[in-house]
């Protein structure tokens, strides 16, 4: 038995499909991972994400301590509230995790972290803390919901309540808020408007029902893998994990080089630029009918690369991945994927993201 | 619990068998769709492919996974349920009815009696727990 959200038994009495999913006992779909993928793209839904982890870092040398430890620079953070998204890095550049940073006060900065590496990670940001006056604290004590779509603000308004609606109101996207014991954040990963709360384990039963009574949908980890994947996000332990680095993994974008700040992995990753890039992360559409599966290879004349996503999307109705390939096979180059029974299937390499709000960005 | 008609036949590889005055009819089961979850593909064998029995003859796609179909038994496609390739949720919503896959003639037709009965493929469910 794996560990338990505070909403398993809600999960269990909607009559949810349970799997594991790094260590936890999640919801893999309530019916139909289709029907809730939809449901985010064109209404709204629930996720119970109290797999994640937050974890408080405070103390005056807060800031200083995640310029060090993180390869994105906190010093982009310049507005209370702010979040920023990012890696952590080993010596050797390779990907620990992704996570968000959310700046809350000059000496308190809040990190959510996947699930599966949480307790490694805590323990990286403890191994090197040493030097730097900081108080590093898990936050088991909260869970997490994150409610999406065109119309979770909406939907989900009356159920806040007056204090945190009035909030959210004001709050730019990619910003957080604290309202008395409601953490609010404009975030999410599904390429949608919606917004992600963290709250006391006690009291989130209470906010899922309400938002369900609301006609906000409860979605499985199923529809959140193709909302993202639609979406162009990145899922750690499959498009990144220590095996490669962000460079190499489209995630360049969250990397700040800029000379004057050493952070863990920094050397290695100027090593490998200068080197030169031999992999990057490109966006995959089959051209015909099929779905695309992590682990094919993909010929590409420069070169093979590796789905290291795929999936069924439904709002394209195509299937679409994420592939490591040769640095050299740009976008628009036709490859032949190795499917079933040693059949192939020819796909296109395109940009992610497929589809961002409800609309298909990559051409059929 | 996965539904299991009575009456019809099935084998260990989740296909169900029904007896018709057109032949046979073959589809997955409840169970095996559930497995699955929804249904995005469905490829299903050609009119008059003679089908040999165990081999596999069709595939059924999922967002999770794919999965090859087994001829039950024997004998010729004299007919395939073209509404699939449309609407393959069909298989989900209604995998004894509406989502039956194809129809075939038997070369010998009290093989089915060689097939699972309902009791004993409940048993086979219960045992795979």
């Amino acid at each position: 038995m794996g560990h338990r959200t505070p909403l398993y038994e809600e999960h269990v009495r909607a009559a949810a499909k349970m799997v594991d999913f790094g260590g936890w006992d999640m919801p893999l779909h309530y019916g139909s991972q289709i029907a809730e993928h939809h449901a985010v793209r064109q209404s709204a839904g629930i996720f119970d994400v109290s797999h994640m982890r937050a974890v408080e870092v405070r103390g005056p040398d807060a800031r200083a301590f995640l310029r060090y430890l993180l390869a994105n620079d906190v010093d982009k953070l310049t507005v209370v509230g702010k979040a920023l998204y990012g890696c952590l890095l080993n010596e050797q550049g390779f990907v620990l995790d992704d996570l968000i940073t959310y700046y809350l006060a000059h000496d308190w900065f809040r990190i959510v972290v996947n699930a599966g590496p949480a307790d490694q990670d805590i323990a990286w940001f403890r191994a090197h803390a040493q030097g730097f006056t900081v108080d590093i604290s898990p936050r088991a004590d909260l869970a997490m919901l994150a409610v999406q779509g065109p119309k979770a603000y909406e939907l989900a308004s009356p159920i806040l309540g007056p204090v945190v609606d009035a909030a959210f109101a004001q709050l730019k996207p990619f910003h957080a808020a604290i309202c008395g014991d409601i953490f609010i954040a404009r975030t999410g990963y599904t390429g949608e408007e919606g917004f992600e709360i963290l709250v006391d384990a006690g009291r989130v039963v209470d906010l899922w029902r309400g938002f369900v009574r609301a006609g906000i949908a409860p979605a499985g980890l199923g529809a959140r893998d193709t909302l993202r994947l639609e979406a162009g996000m990145n899922l750690y332990g499959h498009d990144m994990d220590l095996s490669v680095s962000p460079l190499e993994s489209g995630l360049a974008w969250t990397v700040s080089l800029a000379p004057g700040r050493d952070f863990i992995g920094r050397a290695a990753l100027l090593r490998q630029q200068a080197q030169g890039l031999q992999r990057r992360l490109a966006g995959v559409v089959l051209q015909g009918s099929g779905v695309l599966r992590s682990g094919q290879v993909v010929h590409c004349p420069e070169g093979d690369g590796l789905l290291t996503s795929g999936t069924f999307s439904p709002s394209l109705g195509r299937g679409i991945g994420l592939a490591r390939v040769p640095i050299a096979a740009a976008v628009g180059q036709v490859c032949e994927v190795a499917g079933r029974a040693g059949r192939t299937a020819l796909a296109r390499l395109v940009a992610p993201p497929f589809v961002r709000h409800g609309r298909a960005l990559v051409d059929l | 619990m996965s539904k299991v008609p009575a009456g019809l036949r099935y084998t260990k590889s989740h296909e169900w068998v029904r007896d018709t005055d057109q032949g046979f009819v073959v589809g997955i089961t409840d169970h095996a769709q559930d497995l699955m979850g929804d249904m995005v593909f469905v490829e299903l064998p050609k009119i008059g492919a003679q089908l040999i029995a165990g081999k596999e003859c069709a595939v059924v796609e999922s967002v999770k996974a794919a999965s090859d179909v087994y001829a039950p038994v024997a004998g010729e496609v004299t007919e395939v349920n073209q509404a699939l390739a449309e609407i393959p949720e069909t298989l989900n919503r209604d995998p004894y009815g509406d989502g039956w896959l194809f129809k075939v003639r038997p070369v010998d037709k009290s093989i089915l009696k060689s097939l699972l009965d309902a009791p004993a493929y409940e048993t086979l469910l219960a045992s795979e727990g």
